[in-house]
């Protein structure tokens, strides 16, 4: 997985650049307002325990990267935020997961609009076999929004927002599937921002991609950033570091280390970590 | 040698040879149907000759040449034939002699040798009988009321022009017994429900019966006008006759209403040959059956299959689709919903008489039998639900063909990838709202492949349908003008038990063989209709749900 393609290297590296000057000084973690808080999750997928102990907090309006070895429990962290796990009959969760301070664990609470409050983008692009213009407006019109000028203006303005609108503007109605791999992950993304949700859950989001393709999703994650609050689990480190403000690392479901980025790349408090990193096992 | 068969050639020619083998069984099938059948309607010459009897006297001989084929002498001589010569083979003809009421049967079979000069008389006619069959022989003069009005030359023209006339009184009478006096009997039949309902339920005062009485009375002296009407009618078709003489020289009056249709075969040019043909064709789809189903056309027999798949359909899809979406989307995938899906692939294979047995046990008797007692109790001890019908038969069907519904439809939702689901569920969709909006429009062409089946298997089903509701000749339509317009709980005609009943029922055999290739081949080409259509629906689907693999 460290192995990249010198293409995407190289893609990667002019993107760091101009990227390390846009970069403010982040913040420390403690000062910053928290939209989810974990607290000792713990996560059963029949007898198995995927999630140890978790506690984390992701903070509004940055973006998150998850990251460790296939199958530390980072994707089913993710999953969690939005109650995805929900569909897994086995699953079992034990401690708190808040979001603006509400628990979203409680039974009570309406999944469908947790959902919508909360986004989620897949590792495979999936969009519906419809046409773009009813990929984006699959939401709204499940809120049962009707009026053609206001899904117009959504779906125009999401479109937008996931930088596909210059390419797709004259071909709305063609299918959703009829876009390359890319563009399919942005569709999806519009797809997910058309509802305005508070906070985007990216699951691996460019893993099907090419580098070419990864490269604008990236773009698009940063530009996203100031209105959304993103989570993004990803298995690329360069990826990591090029787009997230803070990292968590995860090893065998348990969180190992969290903190500022830079602080995670540069200078690891946990040997595990720095192993990881530098590519040493994994 | 054993690189030949390393390198996987032979197999390949093995699985080709499958297909081949596969395509010429289907072709054939279809080839033999056509001919068979299709050939019927083709104007056939009437040969006129001479046969040698046993006794050794020469009698004259009319008819068309059926079919041909080798017979051993020593059997002829063993019956009674003198052929001579040494050859130990001799061909034999079989000739359609018609005028069954003067010969008595209607085909037999010649030994070549012993026919005389076999001739083409151009002024032979045919005669297409409601009653008796065909009829061969010379058209010697018309009458009209017992007196010659036409002879010789002059006649055949005369014919022709009476017959037309004849015709047309018939179908006159036709539509006067079929829809004038049909509407008096339905009205009477309910003038009389409606007084016995209002007896069971003692109300039937005498204000009502008087009431009631009023109305028969009104609709009888109808009836009565409606029947001196037909009388008279009938009187007018019956003014002409023919004369004709037939082939041992007698002399054989026929009465032109009972002639369907005459031509002259041996007079026809190739145009008037295929204009014959059509004509024939068309009466052959959209003609009710005469004679014991063995002349005439099968139109209420493909209606009523048409029919009987339609329903069928309207009624498993619902079912078996609501059924797969509950065991494949809602039930805990346990032990029971295994042995329940065990099961329905198991029902598959029940054979369908069993279903048949079923459906008048349960649909017939039970079901049909209470909503008799409930709804229809003025009608008792008459059934309305409580007999075989098209309801039942349909139901029956519908019962046969759930499983094949069921098992596509749950496979196409099982394709429904995942992924796509979690897309739908994570835009804050609910369960129910991803099924309807995404999931079921995304196998909705596994529901089309499942209803193909389930067609295609209903419509060529007979055996279950003896039992619940299929007849030899349905007195009416399922549809009609009288409210409430269909009525379902009448028999009704099918395609299939058509087949049957003409190839092994009928009276005449050797005469309806090739109605039954006949309509064999409309069986083939109407299931291959509703087939193809909803092929098409499923197609137009596919296409619009086109990419599903690649997600």
């Amino acid at each position: 997985m460290s192995a990249l393609p010198n293409s995407a290297t190289r893609g990667a590296m002019r993107i760091e650049t101009r990227m390390s000057e846009d970069r403010v000084a982040p913040d420390e973690l403690a000062d910053l307002e928290k939209v989810i808080t974990v607290r000792d999750l713990d996560l059963f997928y029949g007898q198995a325990q995927a999630l140890k102990r978790v506690s984390l907090d992701i903070p509004r309006s940055h973006v998150v990267a998850f990251i460790g070895p296939s199958g530390c429990g980072k994707s089913t962290l993710l999953r969690c935020f939005n109650r995805m796990n929900d569909l897994v009959d086995s699953c079992r969760i034990q401690g708190e997961i808040l979001l603006d301070g509400k628990d979203i664990m409680d039974p009570k609470v309406n999944v469908a609009q947790l959902r919508r409050r909360v986004g989620m983008v897949f590792q495979k692009p999936n969009p519906f076999p419809k046409s773009i213009y009813e990929n984006v407006a699959y939401g709204l019109r499940l809120l049962g929004v009707k009026n053609r000028a206001q899904l117009d203006a959504a779906v125009e303005k999401s479109l937008r927002g996931a930088a596909l609108w210059d390419e797709v503007k004259d071909r709305l109605d063609s299918s959703g599937l009829s876009l390359s791999g890319g563009q399919q992950q942005r569709l999806v993304i519009a797809r997910a921002i058309a509802l305005e949700p508070e906070v985007l859950l990216l699951d691996e989001p460019c893993s099907a991609l090419d580098p070419i393709a990864t490269a604008k999703v990236e773009d698009l994650i940063v530009e996203l950033k100031d209105r959304y609050t993103i989570v993004i689990v990803t298995h690329n480190m360069q990826q990591a570091a090029r787009v997230s403000d803070f990292t968590a690392y995860m090893y065998l479901g348990e969180l190992v280390e969290f903190g500022q980025t830079d602080e995670i790349f540069l200078r690891p408090k946990v040997k595990h970590t720095e192993d990881y990193i530098t590519g040493r096992f994994g | 040698m054993r690189d030949w068969i390393r390198s996987g050639s032979p197999w390949i020619w093995l699985t080709a040879g499958a297909v081949a083998a596969s395509l010429l069984a289907v072709a054939g099938v279809m080839a033999l149907t056509a001919l068979r059948g299709l050939g019927h309607f083709w104007p056939k010459p009437v040969v006129e000759t001479t046969f040698m009897e046993r006794d050794g006297k020469r009698s004259g001989l009319i008819g068309e040449l059926r079919d041909r084929e080798e017979v051993s002498v020593r059997r002829l001589r063993d019956s009674g034939f003198t052929i001579a010569g040494d050859a130990v083979f001799v061909e034999r003809v079989l000739v359609k002699m018609g005028n069954r009421d003067v010969t008595g049967a209607d085909f037999r079979w010649f030994p070549v040798p012993l026919l005389g000069e076999i001739k083409y008389p151009k002024d032979i006619i045919t005669l297409e009988r409601r009653e008796w069959g065909n009829f061969y022989g010379h058209l010697l003069a018309v009458k009209e009321d017992g007196k010659v009005v036409a002879e010789g030359e002059a006649a055949w023209p005369e014919l022709l022009a009476r017959f037309e006339r004849a015709d047309r009184l018939f179908w006159q009478i036709h539509a006067l017994e079929k829809y004038d006096i049909g509407r008096i009997n339905y009205s009477l039949e309910q003038a009389r429900l409606e007084s016995r309902a209002l007896e069971i339920r003692g109300q039937l005062t005498d204000e009502r019966t008087a009431g009631l009485e009023k109305r028969k009375a009104e609709l009888n002296a109808e009836f009565g006008k409606l029947q001196e009407r037909v009388a008279a009618l009938r009187k007018d078709i019956g003014r002409d006759t023919l004369l004709a003489r037939v082939q041992d020289g007698k002399e054989v009056e026929v009465r032109l209403a009972l002639v369907a249709d005459v031509y002259r075969p041996n007079d026809m040019g190739f145009a008037s040959k295929i204009g014959h043909y059509a004509g024939k064709l068309r009466e052959f789809i959209t003609e009710d059956p005469r004679e014991a189903n063995t002349e005439g056309g099968i139109f209420p027999a493909i209606f009523g299959t048409v029919m009987m798949v339609l329903l069928m359909a309207v009624m498993v899809t619902p079912l078996g689709i609501m059924a797969a979406i509950y065991m494949r989307e809602y039930a805990r995938q346990g032990l029971l919903i295994r042995i329940i899906r065990i099961s329905v692939n198991n029902l598959a294979g029940v054979p369908s008489i069993v279903y048949g047995v079923f459906g008048l046990g349960f649909f017939v008797y039970f079901l049909g039998g209470n909503i008799d007692q409930l709804f229809f109790p003025e009608a008792l001890p008459a059934p309305t639900f409580g007999s075989p019908g098209l309801l039942w038969a349909s139901l029956t069907l519908a019962i046969l063909t759930l499983p094949v519904v069921i098992v596509s439809t749950e496979e196409g939702l099982a394709r429904v990838p995942r992924s796509v689901r979690e897309g739908s569920l994570a835009l804050g969709a609910t369960k129910a709202e991803t099924l309807i909006k995404t999931v079921l429009p995304m196998a909705s062409p596994a529901m089309m492949t499942g209803l193909i089946l389930a067609i295609a298997r209903a419509a060529g089903e007979v055996a279950p349908l003896m039992l619940v509701g299929v007849v030899k000749l349905a007195p009416a339509l399922p549809v009609d003008g009288y409210f409430p317009y269909m009525h379902l709980e009448r028999k009704f005609m099918h395609l299939g038990f058509h087949i049957y009943d003409v190839g092994f029922q009928s009276p005449n055999v050797e005469a309806a063989r090739p109605l039954v290739y006949a309509t064999a081949l409309l069986l083939v080409i109407v299931i291959m209709v509703l087939n193809l259509a909803a092929i098409r629906l499923r197609n137009q689907l596919r296409e619009k749900y086109r990419g599903l693999e690649s997600v």
